[in-house]
C-alpha cells in the first residue's frame, strides 16, 4: 500500500523520540499501558539493583544537562543533593512552563505523566529524598489531571508510599499548582512559593541543594530533564551520551511557531542545525515571505539571524552567539516582524512578570522599556540606543533572580543582529518592516486609484476623502494608521505605507 | 508489588494490549486528545471512533485517548495500527471523517488516503 507513514513525512524524519516516546504512543491515564511499555523497570533497576552512587553516576555519565534552560548537568545537581546529610530532603519537578509559545513540559505530562513521577521517585531514591512535589501551573487543567490520576495509580500499586517493590524505599509526590506567574519558574521562587510565600526568589548560595524546600536539602529539575531519566537509568548511560554533541547529549523538544509551515512538537537529536528543523521539518516559511529571525529560549532568549541558520544546536553554540536553547520555544519570523517591535514584545512580559524584589529588575527593566517607547514613537536618539544598550548590561550584572539576569537578552540579541533596524528607528524615523505605526503613514497612489471608494467607506474615522471615479486622498491628521484601507484597496492596491 | 510482579503485570498489559480475551489482534485508535487536541475538537471524534466500532461489532479494535502526536495544525489527529500493517495517521479529522474511517477502514479495509498525513506533508 501507498500510503505515506508518519514517520516518512518531513516533519518526522529528522526527529528522535526520547523525552516524547510515550506522547501520542499510550494512553496516558493507564498505568498498565506505561508499565507495558517498560515503566517502572528503571525505577526497579534504580532500587533493587544499584546504589544511589551508582545511579548519580550514570547520570552524569549520560550527560543529561538541565532542559529547563540553563543547562546545568543533572548528575551533578543530584550528587550536590546526595552529598548533604539531613533528616529530610525533597526533589521537585519545574512544571511551571511559563515562555510564550512553549508547551513542551505540557505535552509531556499529558502524555506520559507516569514517566515524570518514576523519575522523580528515581531521583529521590539517588539523593536520598522521600517526598517530592511537582509544581505545575494552574492553567494546565489536564496536565493536572492526568498527573493525579498517575500518582493515585503508581500508588495503588505500591509504586509509590511505604516500601516501594519491597526495597525499604519510601516516596511519596505531592502536586502543587501555581497560580501563573513567570518568576515562580525560577527555582528559589518556586520554592517560595510551595512553601505558601508570595513567590519571590532569594539569593544564591545557599543553592537549593544545600538549604531549598522547607530550607532542606532539594534536587530541582523540570519536566523535560525528568523525562528522560527512566530511559537513561533502564539503558544506561551509553545511548544517551551517544546522541548528540560533545557537550550536549541526547535531545531536545520544541515547540516550534510562528511564521511557519508546519506547527507542532518536535523532537531533535542535539546537534541538528537551525536551518533543518526550520526548512525541513518546519517545511519553511509560508506566504511568499523570506526569513527573518528565529527566536528561542522565550523573553530570556535572543534572537538569531539567517547567518546563523547553520549552527549545530546545542546549549554551548547558542550561548556563544549571545543566545540559548531555552526551555524549548522556537519561534520563527519572517521578514514583515520588526526587531525593535519583537524586543519590546518580550521586554514588556518581563516588566509585566517581574516581581518586584530587586531594583534592577524591577526599575531597570522599566526603563529600558520607555527607551523602546521612545524608539518605536520615533522619538529616540542615537543616545537612546546606546543608553539602553548600558542599562541592559547592568541589568543582567545586578539582578537577583535568573529573570531580570537574562530579562535584558532580547534587546542585547535584536541590537547585536538587527542594529540597523534600531539605527533607522532613531536615524531616519523609520520602520524597515513598516510595523511601528507612529513611522508610517498611509497614502494613496493616484495613479493606481480607480475612484472605487472602497477604502474611503472602510475607513472608521472618515479620514479619506474623494468622489466617485476621482482619485482619493488619505488626510494624515485624521488617520489613525489601522490598515482599513489597505486591506478594502485589494483589487488595484493602490493604497500603500509610506 | 514486587519486581516480579511488576514484569508479571507488564507481560500482562501487553498481552491486553495486543490480543483480546478470546485471542484476537487487536487494532488500536489512538486519538490526540492533549489540551491541543482538545481544543481543535478531538473528544466528539474520539467519540465518533467509540461509537462506529462499537455499532460495526468490532470487538478487536480499541479507540482510546492518547498525549499530544505533534503535528499543531492538523489536529485533531487520529493514528490505527492493524496488526502487521504500517500505522496510518489521520488529519484534520471530525466526528463524520470518523464514521467514515471506521467503515472504510476498519471494516471495509481500505485506507482512505486523501485524509491521512501523506496527502498534506
Amino acid at each position: 500500500m501507498a500510503v505515506k507513514p508518519l514517520v516518512e513525512t518531513d516533519f518526522y524524519r529528522m526527529q528522535t523520540r526520547l523525552a516524547l516516546r510515550n506522547c501520542g504512543v499510550i494512553d496516558p491515564e493507564s498505568i498498565d499501558e506505561y508499565i507495558a511499555r517498560d515503566g517502572y523497570q528503571a525505577l526497579a533497576r534504580a532500587l533493587l539493583d544499584l546504589q544511589p552512587a551508582d545511579v548519580i553516576q550514570i547520570m552524569k555519565d549520560s550527560g543529561l544537562r538541565g532542559r529547563g534552560g540553563g543547562g546545568f548537568p543533572a548528575g551533578l545537581k543530584w550528587s550536590f543533593t546526595a552529598a548533604n546529610a539531613a533528616d529530610q530532603k525533597y526533589v521537585v519537578c519545574n512544571a511551571d512552563e511559563g515562555d510564550p509559545g512553549a508547551f513542551m513540559d505540557r505535552s509531556v505530562l499529558e502524555g506520559d505523566p507516569h514517566a515524570i513521577v518514576e523519575a522523580m521517585a528515581i531521583c529521590g531514591y539517588a539523593t536520598g529524598a522521600t517526598e517530592g512535589y511537582v509544581y505545575v501551573r494552574a492553567e494546565y487543567p489536564i496536565a493536572v489531571k492526568r498527573l493525579e490520576i498517575a500518582i493515585a495509580a503508581a500508588k495503588e500499586l505500591g509504586l509509590l508510599g511505604k516500601n516501594i517493590l519491597g526495597s525499604g524505599f519510601d516516596f511519596e509526590l505531592f502536586i502543587r499548582l501555581g497560580a501563573g506567574a513567570f518568576v515562580c519558574g525560577e527555582e528559589t521562587a518556586l520554592m517560595t512559593s510551595i512553601e505558601g510565600n508570595r513567590g519571590e526568589p532569594r539569593p544564591r548560595p545557599p543553592y537549593p541543594a544545600v538549604k531549598g524546600l522547607f530550607a532542606k536539602p532539594t534536587t530541582e529539575n523540570n519536566v523535560e530533564t525528568f523525562a528522560n531519566v527512566p530511559q537513561i537509568i533502564l539503558h544506561g548511560a551509553e545511548p544517551f551520551a551517544a546522541m548528540g554533541t560533545e557537550k550536549s547529549k541526547g535531545s531536545k523538544v520544541f515547540a516550534l511557531g510562528g511564521n511557519i509551515t508546519n506547527t507542532g512538537l518536535v523532537e531533535i537529536p542535539m546537534g541538528t542545525t537551525l536551518r533543518e528543523v526550520i526548512e525541513v521539518i518546519g517545511g519553511g516559511i509560508p506566504g511568499g515571505h523570506k526569513f527573518k529571525a528565529v527566536q528561542t529560549g522565550g523573553p530570556s532568549g535572543g534572537c538569531i539571524p539567517a547567518e546563523h541558520l547553520d549552527i549545530a544546536i546545542d546549549y554551548d553554540n547558542l550561548s556563544a552567539i549571545g543566545c540559548m536553547i531555552g526551555s524549548g520555544g522556537m519561534i520563527v519570523m519572517d521578514d514583515s516582524k520588526c526587531m525593535v517591535d519583537i524586543a519590546r514584545f518580550f521586554l514588556d512580559f518581563t516588566v509585566d512578570e517581574s516581581c518586584g524584589k530587586c531594583s534592577p529588575c524591577r526599575i531597570g527593566t522599566k526603563r529600558m522599556l520607555e527607551i523602546l517607547d521612545k524608539i518605536i514613537a520615533g522619538e529616540g536618539t542615537l543616545a537612546d540606543v546606546d543608553k539602553l544598550e548600558e542599562l541592559a548590561y547592568h541589568i543582567k550584572e545586578n539582578s537577583l533572580c535568573g529573570l531580570g539576569q537574562t530579562a535584558p537578552n532580547p534587546v542585547l540579541a535584536t541590537l547585536r543582529f538587527f542594529r540597523d533596524e534600531y539605527i533607522a528607528h532613531v536615524t531616519e524615523h523609520r520602520c524597515p518592516a513598516g510595523v511601528c505605526k507612529s513611522m508610517l503613514t498611509y497614502k494613496i497612489d493616484p495613479d493606481k486609484c480607480i475612484g472605487c471608494t472602497l477604502c474611503a467607506r472602510a475607513c472608521p474615522v472618515n479620514a479619506i476623502s474623494g468622489k466617485v471615479k476621482e482619485v482619493h486622498v488619505i488626510d494624515p491628521l485624521k488617520c489613525i494608521k489601522c490598515g482599513a484601507c489597505e486591506t478594502a484597496c485589494k483589487k488595484v492596491h493602490a493604497v500603500y505605507k509610506g | 508489588m514486587t519486581r516480579e510482579e511488576l514484569t508479571a503485570a507488564r507481560d500482562a498489559a501487553v498481552q491486553t494490549m495486543t490480543n483480546t480475551p478470546q485471542g484476537k489482534p487487536i487494532t488500536r485508535v489512538v486519538v490526540g486528545l492533549a489540551t491541543c487536541g482538545i481544543a481543535a475538537g478531538a473528544t466528539p471524534v474520539l467519540a465518533a471512533f467509540q461509537e462506529a466500532i462499537a455499532a460495526a461489532g468490532l470487538d478487536s479494535v480499541k479507540a482510546l485517548q492518547t498525549g499530544c502526536i505533534g503535528m499543531c495544525q492538523f489536529e485533531p489527529l487520529a493514528e490505527i495500527t492493524v496488526p502487521g500493517q504500517e500505522k496510518v495517521t489521520y488529519v484534520n479529522m471530525t466526528p463524520d471523517k470518523a464514521r467514515e474511517v471506521v467503515q472504510k477502514h476498519l471494516v471495509g479495509g481500505s485506507v482512505i488516503e486523501e485524509y491521512t498525513v501523506g496527502a498534506v506533508a
